[in-house]
């Protein structure tokens, strides 16, 4: 093994972090120096311009002008060179491979949410007020610390698979094995692998959830519980009839939230099969359009259908969370 | 309350006597046994990645990682490899986590700053239009990073030109400066939420104590200085953990704007490389998966408190 590491090489490197840094530091020196300058009792435009203009002119060139691009370039051909009109909408709605990625996406997006909330609910229910709570609680939420490219990592090697004769290696095919099946290839066979992929997504998301609605099963009003308890409520009469209508806004954010996130999923599926065996879905398929196969046209129809999805749900959650500031 | 409804309680259960005491406690047990399953689900298959990782190349690679149980063997040798070897097929994670390191820190400095000072004008300084410009803001949030990605690396690789003429050059960044690029990317990426968040702490601010600031005398900077900054320094630390764990484990920004050589990429970008051309080489993929997962995890161990604040707050950024 050779292990002369040059850590000399890596020098540049930080050099440009130290200018990064400094870079950071004169920015805000600047914009505080120049508010200093400003009195108070005139009018409070230049004030305004020196807070806002950073920010405004970084979401103008990050943001609002290439959406605007994107959805111009949608309606063109691969190189941007000629209007197309709707054919790359066409494309995507009528070719079985695009058609696959919108079925994907579909099943993604219709079990995640509901999933994470339903394992989140129950463990956050279950540990309420036991001995070891927040320790139980920080075990499920650890993964949400993890990249989802490591989590992806994690969980291939659960499904890893070794030919039946010898060992296997993979926690899955070892349990399959010792209860006399046979080992699977558990990523290779659609359309089970798309599950195989969306048990990665809840194992890193359901201690989100957890975390939320034991925070809102822990605001339920000590009266209320106290009152069904007295009634006689059984824990399974308790949860239906008390705490799931108590903690309804709660369990609406987290569907919401996960909803979001499913439909922009891209890291799991790029690490675990790089969108093969009809496993790809939607942020997936716009990367490998616009960036691999050169079609910016079709990639930039797929970001435009990925915000036209994500909208409708985003408008309602931002309804959502200015009726609880009221 | 408390001392009433014991004494309660128990008249009530006379009634019904010890049955119902012992259904109660056998549905404990249940609920018990259940939270220790999933919990026990939810660790394994860390702590499998975790002791493959210590395990020497040939044992990874044939037995699985229960199989140490019984044949305890342990070994930093994968650690090494990945991180320090420098022959091609091997990971040089070395270099990538440096990179991850060096994307990161502006990335998460710079929103931090700029989503400040634009939420202070926002929440603290009148002027007309002020709502319009929260809503835009706030609106952004809305659209996905994919939108983005097309125009902004054609924007860094070819500069902008209006019918021909050329009004800004290309970016043309080679070597280590195109960690700049990155930054800029995550910069913009991250503003509405930081905005968003740091503008709903600020305005929560009691009034008084802005106006009492302003008789004295003190100009804004002196405000936002001293009086603001302060006192929103909580939700500065949650915005800033939430945009430290985005950009580090980050996968898709990084392979448009850092590429995918030792040169910028971080270590996501590395990682999803290595799953892909050697997803066989467990000695490695362990090995430098957990290097990926531990900075993250110290800094999410360590100021968890603030986390869940910020996702309590209601906000998680897509």
């Amino acid at each position: 093994m050779n292990l002369d590491f040059d850590f000399a090489a890596e020098q540049p490197k930080l050099l440009q972090l130290l200018l990064g840094v400094v870079a950071f530091c004169a920015v805000v020196a600047l914009l505080l120096l120049l508010l200093d300058r400003v009195p108070m009792r005139r009018r409070p435009w230049p004030v305004v311009t020196i807070l806002l203009a950073p920010a405004l002119l970084l979401l103008t060139i990050g943001l609002i002008v290439p959406a605007v691009r994107t959805t111009l370039l949608s309606f063109m051909s691969g190189d941007g060179a000629s209007w197309v009109g709707l054919d790359n909408y066409i494309w995507m709605f009528t070719q079985p491979e695009a058609v696959t990625v919108l079925r994907n996406t579909l099943i993604w997006v219709a079990l995640v949410p509901v999933v994470v909330t339903a394992v989140g609910l129950l463990y956050a229910v279950l540990v309420d007020r036991s001995r070891f709570e927040s320790l139980a609680k920080s075990l499920v939420f650890l993964p949400m610390a993890i990249s989802f490219v490591g989590a992806g990592i994690i969980w291939k090697f659960v499904y890893a698979y070794r030919p039946e004769e010898s060992d296997q290696i993979g926690l899955l095919n070892q349990i399959v094995v010792a209860f006399g099946g046979t080992p699977q290839q558990w990523l290779l066979e659609p359309p089970l692998n798309t599950l195989f992929l969306i048990v990665v997504m809840v194992w890193i998301q359901a201690g989100f959830a957890t975390v939320v609605l034991s925070a809102a099963i822990k605001g339920i009003p000590a009266e209320i519980v106290e009152a069904a308890r007295l009634d006689g409520a059984s824990p399974v009469q308790m949860f239906f009839r008390v705490t799931l209508p108590s903690i309804r806004s709660a369990v609406l954010v987290v569907l919401v939230t996960q909803s979001i996130g499913t439909l922009k999923l891209f890291d799991i599926v790029r690490t675990m099969t790089g969108g093969q065996f009809d496993t790809s879905v939607i942020a997936n398929e716009m990367y490998n359009q616009a960036f691999r196969y050169g079609e910016t046209g079709k990639g930039a129809a797929l970001a435009v259908f990925l915000f036209v999805l994500v909208t409708p749900i985003v408008v309602y959650q931002i309804r959502q969370q200015r009726e609880a500031a009221r | 309350m408390t001392t009433v409804s014991p004494a309660v309680t128990a008249v009530r259960s006379d009634a019904r006597g010890t049955a119902h005491r012992v259904r109660k406690r056998l549905s404990g047990r249940a609920a018990s046994a259940a939270a220790i399953v999933i919990a026990v689900l939810w660790t394994t298959p860390t702590f499998g990645l975790f002791l493959s990782s210590l395990r020497p190349e040939d044992q990874i690679k044939t037995t699985g990682w229960w199989t140490f149980f019984s044949d305890p063997q342990l070994t930093l040798e994968n650690y090494q490899e990945v991180l320090f070897s420098t022959s091609s097929s091997s990971g040089r994670m070395a270099s990538f986590l440096i990179n991850s390191i060096v994307i990161t820190i502006p990335s998460v400095l710079f929103p931090l700053a700029f989503a400040a000072f634009a939420a202070y004008a926002l929440a603290w300084v009148p002027f007309r239009g002020r709502n319009w410009v929260y809503i835009g803001i706030f609106a952004l949030q809305v659209v996905p990073l994919q939108m983005a990605l097309v125009p902004l690396l054609s924007f860094f690789s070819e500069g902008v030109s209006v019918f021909g003429a050329q009004l800004l050059p290309a970016w043309e960044l080679e070597g280590p400066a195109r960690f700049a690029q990155v930054w800029f990317a995550h910069t913009c990426f991250a503003l509405p939420l930081g905005v968003f968040l740091l503008h709903n702490f600020m305005s929560e601010l009691p009034g008084e104590l802005v106006e009492a600031a302003r008789v004295d005398g003190a100009t804004h900077g002196v405000i936002f200085r001293r009086l603001i900054l302060p006192l929103v320094a909580p939700a500065l630390a949650t915005f800033g953990i939430f945009q430290f764990l985005w950009v580090w484990n980050d996968l898709l920004v990084a392979l448009i704007f850092a590429g995918g050589t030792p040169d910028s990429a971080p270590m996501t970008v590395r990682l999803a490389q290595m799953a892909g051309t050697r997803g066989n080489e467990w000695q490695r993929l362990t090995a430098g998966a957990f290097v990926s997962l531990v900075v993250p995890l110290i800094v999410f161990l360590s100021m968890q408190r603030y986390f869940v604040r910020g996702l309590l707050a209601g906000s998680v950024k897509g």
